[in-house]
């Protein structure tokens, strides 16, 4: 059996599951210290489902702590970024983009040095070891503590990158936290760039959370390997998120789109997922979120991560609801503190929940609460929360037919039946913890990045040996071998190099193999 | 009309500079970030239309040169451009008085303000060829005779030199082999012409247009409007296919990104398949059915299908859902000396140009 968790800005779900089935579902509060949050989700389900601390062979957690950090710019480590490659990029330095409220909360502590490479592998200048010294010397100065290291064409050759970070490692010491873009993105400096100084400021917290979720488990008696999902809807080890946090944006999304697939058996569909805050609509191909075919901005910057196509719209079911000069919902919310101020809790906020109550969607909290709420106005207000979400699923999908619309997430309850565009409203069973089982399902991956010749072999037999090499270390990774599929494949140019060279980077994925006592560690 | 360009107007050029970079001249986020940084820190950009211009005015053409797949990682120095510009203004012994955008698309629409606003000189709202072309020689001062040389390119270690050439496919050749050396990218300053000869051998508006573009579907999208149809419209164009991309096959090739891409149609398009030619830019359009859709030397856009944004070649990729849309280029393109030059023939495609009007009419 294997437990789900997914934590987001206001609840807290856990499921416990054997194989497909759902044998115990669980909604809570999140709690400000998130790890007791997590210690309540997995006592909860263990009892509901009777299930002794022995009997987990897994446990998943979707987290959305390393997103909401750099939204909300907290708790991010301010971060010295060091480029190599001038003079090559001067025009353009480290952070040039960036909001000023994010730019701020890193600090703009910018190491503009020599080297870098061409497209085909010549080094731009030289890397200047003395030029490092000197800027590890005021890193040190200035009491940093994590190092972003992006260096020009590292897709292509990491080696800049792997040497700086070795001298800086040697000036600085252990405790000092290294980044390389070339781990982290792909060809596009400033984007990869931007995501390897976000990986860098999130590093303290990622070694905190990891910490917090090894200790949630101690204290739960799981002795289980945990693992973390990642924005393309597979797993990594606790350590590996704790060296490469943001691995984990994005992933919310991703966990309730894969977990409505599982609950309603669509594989085409519109899914909405409605939490406190917002709503996610995004779009199921073959059972897989569509991914975004733009770059995508987090917190107003620039990346080039591969995301989920999804479109949040500010309704959810701590929405504010406001009657004054027209009606206007959200996009603010009252969050996790739904449970005291929303009306139907006692509270003297007029939310989108209270709408939903008095409406008849929704029955819970105190009914009585909202009965003295104008019957034309909340009709009103019901109608402007279908037209919100039904304009939003028209804006995602790609043809103008009406679609199945799976909703799920325990802000769900604010739709009604039917919806404009849609052939049918599927509300499935445990809709309320979609991410979670969407967690607990998430599969393995198995990944192929290396540079090929295509003078001596053709492309496609070099993508076919790339796809079946991504395929066999996903099943060494704990993939079960036939559910393992081939989900991306990039190529790289590298022209100019002998034999006509190309980078082929493939990732594939599978199932991971459990229900034998055997969990292999992914990644 | 354009006059003057500040920081405010870079969001609505990077847009239209896509749109007219016919998925080429390299990626307009960078370029807009570059004219931005530059405005900052020097100030707005005059703007002079084309019958403004005294005919006795000197002019320079200038643009970058290389793979845009290398320009999103290689990212400028910040002095290539003025370097190039006066490697040239001092080999003919004259300072300019007017800056003209050698191509209008991508990275080169803006990367002429960059240079007005850092060396203080206005530029023309006009440029060379009415869209974006991958060679240098591929401009409308050629059919007037205008010589590309002398030349100036330099590149971001600060290396620069200045060619003077027997013909304008002659700096092509030696520019091309020049701007792989120093790493497929370069800045290049050329085409130096009075204010008489910009007048008759450009294509006048194009940076307003390029401005306005970018406007046009910014206002389209905010009222929820068919982005794609209002494109098409202001270019006199129509959409040839809609369609999710179902391979990217990706190379480079002496200094070109080629590109086929297959797109299986959606919609209408549904059950035919088209095939996009591209190098730096697209250069045709053909249809499974056995048709040629649209060639250069007219544009061919591509845009997202659902918000009309448009999709640069390196954003190509499995998956996209697009629209494409073909609209006429400038006449003298279609004269039988400007499809030698630009015409499918020269990419190497074996079939011929078919204006896209035409092509309208057997659909």
């Amino acid at each position: 059996m294997r437990i789900g968790i997914d934590v987001g800005g206001t609840n807290t779900d856990g499921v416990l599951m054997d194989g497909l089935t759902v044998l115990a579902e669980i909604k809570t509060s999140t709690t400000e210290d998130v790890t007791s949050g997590i210690v309540n989700a997995i006592s909860a389900v263990m009892t509901d489902g009777d299930a002794p601390a022995e009997s987990i062979e897994a446990v998943m957690i979707g987290t959305t702590h390393f997103t909401n950090a750099v939204v909300e710019a907290r708790r991010l480590s301010e971060v010295a970024t060091v480029r190599l490659g001038l003079p090559a990029g001067a025009a353009l330095p480290p952070l040039v983009d960036w909001p000023a409220r994010l730019r701020d909360a890193v600090g703009t502590h910018v190491f503009m040095c020599h080297g870098g490479n061409e497209f085909d592998g010549r080094a731009i200048t030289p890397l200047d070891r003395d030029e490092l010294l000197r800027a590890a010397e005021e890193i040190a100065r200035r009491g940093l503590h994590t190092v972003a290291i992006s260096s020009i064409f590292s897709p292509v050759d990491g080696a800049f990158e792997r040497e700086a970070a070795e001298l800086l490692a040697g000036e600085l010491g252990e405790d000092v936290a290294i980044s390389l873009s070339h781990e982290i993105g792909r060809v596009g400096l400033l984007e990869r760039e931007n995501a390897t100084i976000m990986n860098a400021s999130l590093r303290r917290l990622g070694r905190t959370i990891a910490d917090a979720f090894r200790e949630a488990l101690r204290h739960s008696g799981i002795e289980a390997p945990v693992y973390l999902s990642q924005n393309d809807g597979t797993l990594m080890t606790i350590e590996h998120a704790e060296r490469y946090p943001v691995s984990t944006f994005a992933s919310g999304p991703t966990n309730s789109m894969r977990g409505a697939t599982l609950l309603s058996g669509l594989q085409d569909c519109a899914v909405v997922d409605i939490g406190g805050t917002t709503a996610d609509i995004g779009v199921l191909r073959d059972g897989f979120p569509r991914e975004a075919t733009t770059l995508v901005e987090i917190a107003g910057v620039r990346t080039n991560f591969r995301m989920p196509d999804v479109l949040p719209v500010g309704l959810g079911g701590g929405s504010y609801v406001r009657t004054g000069d027209g009606l206007t919902i959200g996009p603010d919310s009252v969050g996790y503190e739904l449970p005291q101020k929303a009306r139907i809790f006692g509270g003297e906020t007029l939310t989108a929940s209270d709408i939903a109550v008095a409406g008849g969607r929704a029955d819970f909290g105190d009914r009585a609460a909202v009965a003295d709420l104008d019957p034309a106005m909340v009709r009103e207000a019901l109608e402007l929360i279908d037209r919100t979400v039904a304009e939003a699923i028209d804006r995602m999908k790609t043809s103008a037919g009406a679609v199945p619309v799976v909703v799920v997430g325990g802000g769900s309850v604010l739709l009604g039946e039917q919806l404009e565009g849609a052939t049918e409203v599927v509300r499935p069973e445990h809709f309320g913890v979609a991410n979670a089982i969407g967690a607990a399902i998430a599969q393995v991956g198995g990944e192929v990045d290396a540079v090929f010749s295509l003078a001596e072999t053709p492309r496609e037999q070099v993508l076919e040996q790339a796809k079946a090499e991504a395929t066999e270390r996903a099943v060494a990774a704990g993939a079960l071998a036939d559910s393992v599929r081939v989900v991306d494949v990039e190529e790289v140019g590298l022209a100019y190099l002998p034999g006509n060279a190309v980078r082929v980077k493939v990732k594939a994925v599978g199932d991971l193999e459990i229900g034998r006592n055997r969990v292999a560690a992914g990644n | 009309m354009l006059r003057q360009v500040t920081e405010d107007h870079l969001d609505d050029i990077a847009i239209g500079a896509a749109i007219l970079g016919t998925g080429g001249g390299g990626n307009p986020y960078i370029g807009k970030l570059l004219a931005r940084e530059s405005i900052r820190e020097h100030g707005p950009v005059e703007v002079v239309p084309l019958d403004e211009v005294p005919d006795d005015a000197f002019v320079i053409s200038v643009a970058m040169m290389g793979a845009p797949t290398v320009m999103v990682e290689k990212l400028p120095a910040g002095h290539e451009l003025e370097r190039a510009f006066r490697a040239v203004e001092s080999y003919l012994g004259r300072r300019a008085t007017h800056i003209l955008p050698l191509e209008m698309g991508g990275l080169n629409s803006v990367t002429p303000l960059c240079l007005a606003a850092r060396v203080g000189l206005p530029v023309l709202d006009a440029d060379c060829m009415g869209r974006a072309f991958p060679e240098l020689q591929m401009v409308l001062p050629t059919l007037y005779g205008v010589a590309a040389s002398p030349m100036g390119i330099a590149d971001e270690k600060g290396n620069a030199s200045v060619m003077e050439t027997i013909s304008n496919r002659w700096t092509e050749t030696l520019a091309r082999s020049t701007v792989v050396d120093m790493g497929c990218t370069a800045m290049i300053a050329c085409y130096s012409v009075s204010g008489a000869q910009a007048r008759e051998a450009t294509v006048p508006g194009t940076l307003s247009l390029n401005e306005e573009l970018g406007r046009l579907v910014r206002e389209t999208q905010a009222v929820n409007g068919d982005a794609i149809g209002a494109v098409a419209e202001r270019l006199g164009g129509r959409r040839i296919f809609s369609g999710k991309i179902g391979d990217v096959d990706r190379k480079t090739v002496a200094g070109f990104a080629r590109v086929e891409s297959r797109i299986d149609g959606l919609d209408g398009d549904a059950g035919v398949s088209m095939t996009l030619y591209t190098q730096n830019e697209h250069l045709a359009a053909t249809s499974s059915d056995g048709g040629v859709l649209a060639t250069t030397p007219d544009l061919i856009i591509v845009l997202d299908l659902e918000t009309g944004d448009p999709i640069t070649t390196e954003e190509l990729r499995y998956g996209c859902r697009v629209a494409v849309v073909a609209a006429p280029c400038d006449p003298r393109w279609r004269s039988p000396e400007g499809l030698e030059i630009v015409g499918p023939a020269y990419f190497g495609y074996d079939f011929d140009y078919v204006p896209v009007e035409a092509t309208a009419a057997r659909t």
